[in-house]
């Protein structure tokens, strides 16, 4: 069974936020790790560079896939996880902690409210999964 | 039919076994009103014999092939040792699909592995794929890394690269936006001309050159890198006659960031001009962004070594429209043959073939240039290819040697080049005898006088 | 970085360790000789400055000798599967057999020393059977224009597109054609496809496939319905083995909304000498010499990818192309309308040379046996494998057939798990996870060259394994169990990608 923090908010896309102020950060969820398997490459963007709301930021690639990953909200990057560079492997062992990908400066911080809890999150997944 | 295994009887059974009467029945489900009511219009069957006398016919009305020949021009006639062949005709190796199963494909991996290595000493960089299918293509397939990498439109090129490596980029880059631009020779010299370099601005992606260039002249490399980096371009080196690599520097030595070359003379034969094989090298750091199959070291659940296809998601399998290319066959016979002449040369081999062709090269541009009427229109250092201006039209000159000195002198110009009506390109490689050359020299002589 | 210093042996026999060649290396080894420089020697100075020299002595290339390569390439090779071994039941891939007698003509002198360049009078032999194989590709497809000059499928893929993108622009001029930029591709379709389409500029909407496997008709009226679609890429028989019994209606429908529509050849083994894509109103295919016209794969190439169209897309097709003119054959290259050049020279000629001896050899009623023997070849093995496997679709299938992995997954054991297993039973796995659309996909493709002991041995095989899948499944999962190596750690391999060799000093420091 997938792990599903309490305190931070999802998206549908199986990304993670965790909100300290106006900054994010962002990361792919539990779930989404293990229907990737072993990520082996993750390519993320430049501190600076700015996005919308369910923009793709970069993508994480198992050995036969390739996933974009969308922000949750718009704002401008602020850090990168510059480690998932050589240790792509962390999305697998800690998608929560040691695998953040981006921080981000939120343009519109209410557009958090938009977004799943814990569990409305596993609720989505489930159904997503009966499909 | 003597290819399929089962007999008429024995189909008969196997159509009972599935439940129908008749062969028909198997296209029960395409509409009757498209089945073909009549037999296809080729040919009826022939056996063996017939088919090897029919074609050793056909083949001799390839008259070029029996002549000797100075031909080059992006397809070179080198000495190939006899266990090439043998080698790539185990059925182990020819008669395999791509090694998509590593277990049972380590054979093909493991020299694919060693063809990427090779390519990489050759060329001087750091990662090669495992082949793109010629020359042409994989210089196609390095404007459009480049276009990926710098996000810029503008290429130039030099106009010295082959004509049909540029036309073959012209038609892959005609919906991508690229602005493929040539840019002029210097007269003089023979290679890309200092006003054509000045054409590089922050706008351009890539400076394309081959060397040994079309006319056979080694340009400047490490010059062009410089002025190609100054403006954050990348430099794209081609090379057709790749035998040059065992004397010339090489192009990574000199800061190529994207080395493509035609393989086809490691010792696959210029068969009318295929199969080939390309090569494609690059910087690490561009690894991801190269096109085509790629194998890598791994290791199984016991620590053992064995080779696997590699980086996939760049290809089209997997990332389908937004892949690097849309290559999925590639030459991977073509790149074992090449793989088997390198290591049968050697290190040694190769050093001493690309000298013998170099010597031969300037014995004969040497022994023409005597010739009254006859001049060496570039000044530049060249490997093994040159152009001679004759004093009358190259093409009815070459087209007389052919007849009357049973000669095969070069390839006129004018075949490419409109304003080179006088022109020939000669190639002289280690299987052109003294006694070829000579008689060469002779029959340009006696045709003149 | 290398693994090199911590490798185990995979097995004690000397045959199953053989190195790479440069740890074979030996200075001073040589595996050449060349007859003695016949020419007087010039200063080589005087030939290339030092400055444009190698100065690393080609160090790292390896010194061996010849009974070094023989042996190292023939020990290696004994670790490969190949068809001369064994069925090699591979959907999409028509791998057949490659017969010894095409490999002799291609070798003959007057093709092999045959320079691309030769004058037009020299190389009449050639000319003369370029148009002869176009001649009988344009019979077996029903489609007058064609080019041989495409090096493989994807490459024939992309010629085909460009063809469309230029009939359009011709026809429509810059500003009209600019609004058409759709390329229709169903969900089951090889990646080759929307890759191709991307590059002649193209966006990809991707059309759905119905419960019964063929093109949904009606999200192809929808898709059509705005004007901006520029054509469809459609495989014949699709990629889950089943001929697309509305083929003229899909081809009606693209055509009164402005398209045309492109047939992915590969799977043309279903069809040659019974029905032909030009009679269904397809616009343009590429055929697959390697797959169809048994030319051999080599390990991954070289391929040969004609390009197929109607009279109607001829002027656009590459330049030049092999024309006869009374009874001599030449090069056109004025042609206008002209896509360009895709490839240096005439294409794969050598693969040319064997594509037309299949052919004549064959006959054209050996052609058709060989479709019939095909198509009766993957029903035998859909009859044999029903009972045990998922069969996701219905309908009849012609030249391949799909099943999956649905009964066997409850126990764990999945498509990957029974491709492996297979290995260990002697045959080389199916496609697998091909097409997209169908989850556990396992597409099988016998071909003609299989008799029928082997078929029964290879269903033998497979129902075997569904039965150790529920016995004994631990089995199945650690497959193969048979081979020189197990399944390799790819995850590792793509994290820090080793792709070529080093020199041990090299490979520490790196």
């Amino acid at each position: 069974m997938a792990n599903v923090p309490e305190d931070l908010h999802y998206s549908k896309d199986h990304e993670w936020i965790r909100v300290e102020g106006d900054i994010g950060t962002i990361g792919i969820t539990d779930h989404a790790q293990h229907s990737l398997g072993d990520v082996v490459y993750v390519e993320l963007p430049k501190t600076g560079e700015t996005f919308a709301a369910h923009e793709s930021f970069g993508s994480v690639e198992s050995v036969k896939a390739v996933s974009e990953i969308f922000t949750p909200v718009g704002g401008s990057i602020t850090e990168v996880n510059e480690t998932l560079q050589d240790e792509p492997e962390k999305v697998n062992n800690d998608p929560y902690g040691e695998a953040w990908m981006i921080r981000i400066r939120m343009s519109n911080p209410g557009e958090v409210d938009s977004l799943l809890n814990a569990a409305e999150y596993e609720d989505f997944t489930k159904a997503e999964e009966t499909e | 039919m003597r290819y399929i295994p089962n007999s008429p009887e024995e189909r008969a059974e196997m159509l009972h076994a599935v439940g129908l009467n008749s062969a028909e029945e198997l296209f029960a489900s395409i509409p009757a009103d498209l089945l073909l009511r009549e037999p296809l219009r080729t040919p009826a069957a022939i056996s063996e014999m017939e088919l090897l006398a029919s074609s050793e016919a056909m083949a001799a009305r390839n008259t070029a092939a029996r002549r000797p020949s100075f031909l080059g021009a992006g397809a070179y006639s080198h000495y190939s040792p006899t266990i090439v062949d043998h080698l790539i005709s185990r059925s182990e190796f020819f008669t395999a699909y791509t090694p998509y199963q590593p277990e049972i494909s380590q054979g093909t991996l493991q020299a694919i592995f060693e063809f990427q290595t090779l390519v990489c000493q050759l060329t001087g960089m750091d990662v090669a794929n495992a082949s793109m299918y010629d020359g042409s293509t994989a210089l196609a397939e390095a404007v459009l890394m480049a276009e990926r990498i710098t996000r810029r439109k503008k290429v130039i090129t030099s106009s010295a690269v082959h004509p049909e490596y540029l036309e073959v980029v012209d038609t892959y880059v005609q919906h991508y936006g690229v602005d493929f631009h040539r840019v002029d020779t210097d007269a003089e010299t023979g290679l890309i001309s200092a006003e054509g370099l000045n054409s590089l601005d922050d706008q351009t992606a890539a400076l394309v050159v081959q060397s040994p260039n079309f006319f056979g002249c080694i340009e400047d490399v490490r010059a062009l890198a410089e002025r190609a980096h100054a403006v954050g371009a990348l430099l794209i080196v081609a090379v057709t006659e790749s035998i040059s690599f065992g004397l010339l520097r090489s192009p990574g030595a000199c800061g190529a960031d994207i080395v493509v070359a035609e393989g086809q003379s490691f010792g696959v034969p210029v068969s009318f001009g295929g199969p080939f094989v390309g090569l494609f090298a690059t910087r690490d750091r561009f690894a991801r962004q190269i096109p085509g199959r790629l194998v890598g070291e791994a290791v199984d659940k016991q620590g053992r070594r064995g080779f696997v296809l590699t980086l996939a998601t760049r290809e089209q399998h997997i990332r389908r429209e937004k892949a690097t290319s849309n290559i999925c066959t590639n030459e991977g016979l073509i790149a074992l043959a090449a793989t088997i002449y390198l290591e049968t040369m050697g290190r040694q081999g190769l050093q001493e073939v690309a000298t013998q062709c170099a010597q031969k090269a300037a014995y004969c541009a040497r022994r023409i240039s005597e010739l009254e009427g006859f001049s060496l229109p570039f000044s530049a250092p060249r490997f093994n290819e040159f152009v001679v201006r004759a004093p009358v039209g190259a093409k009815g000159l070459l087209s007389r040697l052919a007849s009357e000195k049973e000669i095969t002198g070069g390839l006129a110009l004018s075949r490419y080049y409109t304003d080179r009506p006088n022109d020939f390109l000669v190639c002289v490689t280690e299987t052109n005898s003294r006694q070829e050359i000579d008689a060469l020299v002779e029959g340009l002589k006696e045709l003149i006088a | 970085m290398s693994q090199s210093t911590n490798i185990t042996k995979a097995a004690p026999h000397i045959t199953q360790n053989e190195s790479l060649i440069f740890e074979r290396s030996q200075t001073g080894r040589k595996g050449y000789r060349l007859p003695p420089l016949d020419v007087d020697e010039t200063p080589l100075d005087e030939i290339v400055p030092a400055a444009l020299r190698r100065d690393d002595d080609l160090a790292g290339m390896p010194e061996v000798s010849e009974v070094d390569v023989v042996r190292h390439f023939t020990r290696i090779s004994t670790w490969n599967y190949s068809i001369d071994l064994g069925m090699y039941p591979l959907g999409s891939c028509t791998m057949k057999y490659n017969s010894r007698l095409n490999e002799k003509v291609a070798r003959i002198p007057g093709f092999a020393n045959l320079h691309p360049l030769a004058p037009e009078e020299d190389a009449q032999g050639a000319l003369q059977l370029i148009y002869e194989l176009q001649e009988s590709l344009s019979e077996i497809t029903g489609l007058a224009g064609i080019s041989l000059q495409p090096a493989a499928g994807a490459h024939g893929e992309m010629t085909g597109v460009m063809i469309i993108r230029a009939f359009i622009d011709a026809r429509d001029g810059a500003g009209a054609s600019a609004k058409r930029r759709t390329m229709l591709i169903p969900d089951s379709a090889h990646g080759t496809n929307p890759a191709s389409a991307n590059l002649s500029g193209f966006t990809v909407k991707t059309i759905r496939s119905t419960a019964e496997g063929f093109t949904d008709l009606d999200h192809l009226r929808e898709l059509c319905a705005h004007g901006d679609v520029a054509g469809l890429m459609l495989t014949n028989p699709n990629t889950l083995g089943l001929f697309e019994k509305n083929i003229k209606e899909i081809c009606r429908i693209v055509h009164e909304a402005g398209g045309l529509v492109y047939m992915d050849g590969a799977n043309m083994n279903a069809l040659v000498g019974v029905a032909r894509p030009g009679d269904m109103g397809v616009d343009v295919i590429h055929l697959n010499l390697h797959k169809t016209f048994s030319t051999p794969h080599g390990g991954g190439g070289p391929g040969c990818g004609p390009c197929c169209c109607t009279k109607e897309l001829e002027p656009f097709l590459p330049v030049p192309r092999v024309v006869k003119d009374g009874e001599a054959f030449r090069l056109d290259f004025d042609r206008p309308q002209s896509i360009g050049r895709v490839k240096a020279f005439h294409g794969n000629f050598g693969m040319m040379v064997r594509a037309l001896a299949y052919i004549q050899t064959h006959g054209n009623d050996g052609l058709r046996e060989a479709t019939e023997a095909a198509v009766l070849n993957a029903r035998y093995v859909a009859h044999g494998l029903t009972s045990d496997y998922d069969k996701p679709f219905a309908a009849d299938p012609m030249h391949e057939v799909v099943f999956t992995d649905k009964r066997q997954s409850r126990k764990g054991v999945h498509t990957l798990d029974i491709a492996k297993r297979l290995i260990d039973y002697g045959f080389h796995p199916m496609t697998i996870y091909f097409p997209l659309i169908v989850q556990g996909a396992m597409l099988i493709e016998p071909t003609e060259s299989v008799g029928r002991q082997e078929l029964d041995q290879f269903i033998a095989a497979m129902r075997s394994i569904a039965r150790e899948a529920v016995e004994d499944p631990e089995t199945v999962l650690g497959a193969p169990h048979t081979t020189r190596i197990g399944r390799l750690d790819e995850a590792a391999a793509a994290r820090k990608p080793v792709l070529r060799w080093k020199p041990k000093e090299a490979a520490s420091a790196a």
